[in-house]
C-alpha cells in the first residue's frame, strides 16, 4: 500500500533558504544543502525546492543549488520556480531534479503541461496551484480562485476547475498551496483539499498552514497523498522523525528509515566550504 | 574504483542515478559508444518518461542491452528501464520491448491515485539474493504483472492490484522503483548489486 509522504519545502532565493508569510517578508533560514541533508537524516520522504529568486541572476544559480543538493540527496527532489518552457525543465532535471513544478507559466499557457508530460512523462510534471478563498470577495462567495505571480495577481480562475483541466493536459501531481494559510501555521485548508482531491485522481500534496502533526493527519484524511511543511521544520520546532512518530501515534502508516546515508568524504567538506 | 556505465535513455533522471553511484565511490559515466554496452563491467539502464520515447532513444543500443542481459552480465534496469525488458506497453502500443520478461506493461486500474508517486512496499520472494523486503520510492502509471521467467527471482508490491516490484537473476537486477531515490534502503540495494557484480567478475575471470 502506498504510504503518505512528509515533505519539507525549501524556498530558495539567491542560494539561501527563506520563508515568509503569504509569500511576503522573506527571512533567511539556512543553507539548502545543509538543510536537505538534515531532513534526509531525519527521515524525510521527499524534498521540494522552490526557487523564489527575484532576479534573472538568482534564477541562473538555481541549477547550481539543485546540483549541490542532489549530490547529497538519495530522495526524490521536486524543483519549481521560473520554469516557462520545456527547456527550463530540462536544465533542472539535468542538474538533479526528479520532478519539475510549474505554476504561473502554466496558467498563462496551459500547453506547457502537455509539452512537459510528452517530453518527460506525467510522473515528472507537477502543477503547483496557489489558491485563495473567494469568501469575502465581492462577486463570488464560494470556492477558491487562482493566485499567480507569487501572490501578486488573481486572474479570476477557479482553482478546482484548473486542477481538473491540468489532469487532462498531462500533469502527474498537484502541489496545492492555500494562499490564505501559507506561513500562518493555522492548519491546512481542509475544504480546499477535499474539493481538489475529490475532483482529480492525481496525487495531491497539501501545502500551506501546517503547524502540528494533527494538521497533517487531518490533511491526509481529507485525501492528500503527501503533506508539505516549511516553518515547522526550519524553526526546528519538530524534526521530521518526531512529526512522523506523532503521525504514527495518530494511526497514520508511513515509512520510518533514519539510517545515515554513506557519502563520499569530499561531499561534507565541499558543502561546508560552500556555505561558509 | 568500479566503473558504472549509464545508458542514455533520453528523458531519464540520469543526474540522480549518477549522484547515487558517486556517493558509493564508483565512477559513473554516460555511454557514448554503442560497443561499450557489451564490454562495460556494469551497465545501468535508467528510465523516466514514456515507453516509446525511451525505446526510440535506446534505438540500436536495445539489441546490445538485450544481449548483455541474456548473457547474464551485471546490469541494472530502473523503472521504465525495467518495463523496456517486457514485450511491450499499453502506453505505446506500437513500440516493442526487449521481451526478456513476459507480458505487457498495463496502466493501473482505476480506483487508485495515478501516477503512483511515493513510498510503497517491496516484498522479496523466494530466491532473492540482492533484493530485500523494505520500502522504496515509486513513480509509475504503468506496471508489469508479478510473473518472471524460470531462473529469475522477484519481489512484488500492491497499488490497487499486485504488480512486479523488482526481479533479479545473478548480477542482473531490474526495479520498478527507484533505488537511487529510496534513501538508505535504496543505497544498500545498489551496494549489493555492485558487490554481486564484483563477485560475478571474479568468477568469470
Amino acid at each position: 500500500m502506498l504510504m503518505p509522504r512528509v515533505i519539507p519545502c525549501l524556498d530558495v532565493r539567491d542560494g539561501r533558504v527563506v520563508k515568509g508569510v503569504q509569500f511576503q517578508g522573506l527571512r533567511d533560514t539556512g543553507d539548502p544543502v545543509e538543510l536537505a541533508q538534515a531532513y534526509q537524516e531525519q527521515g524525510a520522504d521527499e524534498l521540494v525546492l522552490l526557487d523564489v529568486s527575484a532576479t534573472p541572476e538568482g534564477r541562473a544559480n538555481a541549477a547550481e543549488t539543485v546540483a549541490a543538493v542532489r549530490a547529497a540527496l538519495a530522495l526524490p527532489l521536486t524543483v519549481g520556480g521560473g520554469v516557462r518552457v520545456a527547456d527550463d525543465a530540462a536544465r533542472l532535471l539535468d542538474a538533479g531534479a526528479d520532478k519539475v513544478a510549474v505554476n504561473t507559466a502554466a496558467v498563462q499557457r496551459p500547453a506547457l503541461l502537455e509539452e512537459l508530460a510528452a517530453r518527460f512523462g506525467a510522473q515528472c510534471t507537477v502543477l503547483a496551484i496557489d489558491a485563495a478563498s473567494r469568501a469575502g470577495t465581492a462577486e463570488l462567495s464560494q470556492g477558491w480562485e487562482l493566485v499567480t505571480h507569487s501572490g501578486k495577481q488573481r486572474p479570476g480562475r477557479d482553482a478546482v476547475r484548473w486542477a481538473q483541466d491540468a489532469e487532462q493536459l498531462g500533469a502527474g501531481e498537484i502541489l496545492l498551496t492555500s494562499w490564505d494559510r501559507d506561513g500562518t501555521r493555522s492548519g491546512y485548508d481542509l475544504e480546499l483539499l477535499r474539493a481538489v482531491c475529490g475532483a482529480v485522481s492525481l496525487p495531491v500534496i497539501a501545502s500551506g498552514g501546517a503547524d502540528t502533526p494533527q494538521h497533517m493527519a487531518d490533511a491526509l484524511d481529507a485525501g492528500a497523498s503527501a503533506v508539505l511543511a516549511a516553518s515547522i521544520f526550519h524553526d526546528q520546532d519538530m524534526t521530521v522523525d518526531e512529526v512522523k512518530a506523532a503521525l504514527q501515534a495518530l494511526g497514520v502508516r508511513l515509512r520510518r528509515d533514519r539510517a545515515m546515508i554513506r557519502t563520499s568524504e569530499e561531499t561534507p567538506a565541499n558543502t561546508q566550504g560552500d556555505s561558509a | 574504483m568500479s566503473e558504472v556505465l549509464i545508458v542514455r535513455t533520453g528523458t531519464a533522471n540520469t543526474a540522480s542515478v549518477m549522484a547515487a553511484f558517486e556517493r558509493l565511490g564508483c565512477g559513473p559515466r554516460l555511454c557514448t559508444e554503442p560497443e561499450e554496452i557489451l564490454e562495460a563491467p556494469r551497465v545501468v539502464v535508467p528510465g523516466v518518461g514514456t515507453f516509446a520515447a525511451a525505446r526510440d532513444a535506446l534505438g540500436s543500443l536495445a539489441a546490445r542491452v538485450q544481449e548483455r542481459i541474456c548473457a547474464g552480465r551485471p546490469t541494472l534496469s530502473i523503472c521504465l528501464g525495467m518495463q523496456l525488458l517486457a514485450e511491450g506497453s499499453d502506453e505505446s502500443p506500437g513500440a516493442r520491448g526487449l521481451a526478456i520478461l513476459p507480458g505487457h506493461a498495463r496502466r493501473f486500474a482505476p480506483g487508485v491515485r495515478i501516477p503512483q508517486l511515493g513510498w510503497n512496499r517491496v516484498d522479496a520472494g523466494d530466491g532473492c539474493r540482492m533484493l530485500e523486503s523494505g520500502e522504496a520510492y515509486y513513480a509509475n502509471s504503468y506496471r508489469l504483472d508479478p510473473v518472471v521467467p524460470r531462473g529469475w527471482a522477484m519481489a512484488q508490491t500492491h497499488h490497487g492490484e499486485d504488480f512486479l516490484a523488482a526481479c533479479e537473476r545473478g548480477p542482473v537486477l531490474a526495479c520498478q522503483f527507484h533505488p537511487e531515490l529510496s534513501g538508505p534502503w535504496g543505497m544498500r540495494l545498489l551496494q549489493r548489486w555492485l558487490d554481486t557484480a564484483s563477485r560475478w567478475e571474479a568468477q568469470a575471470c
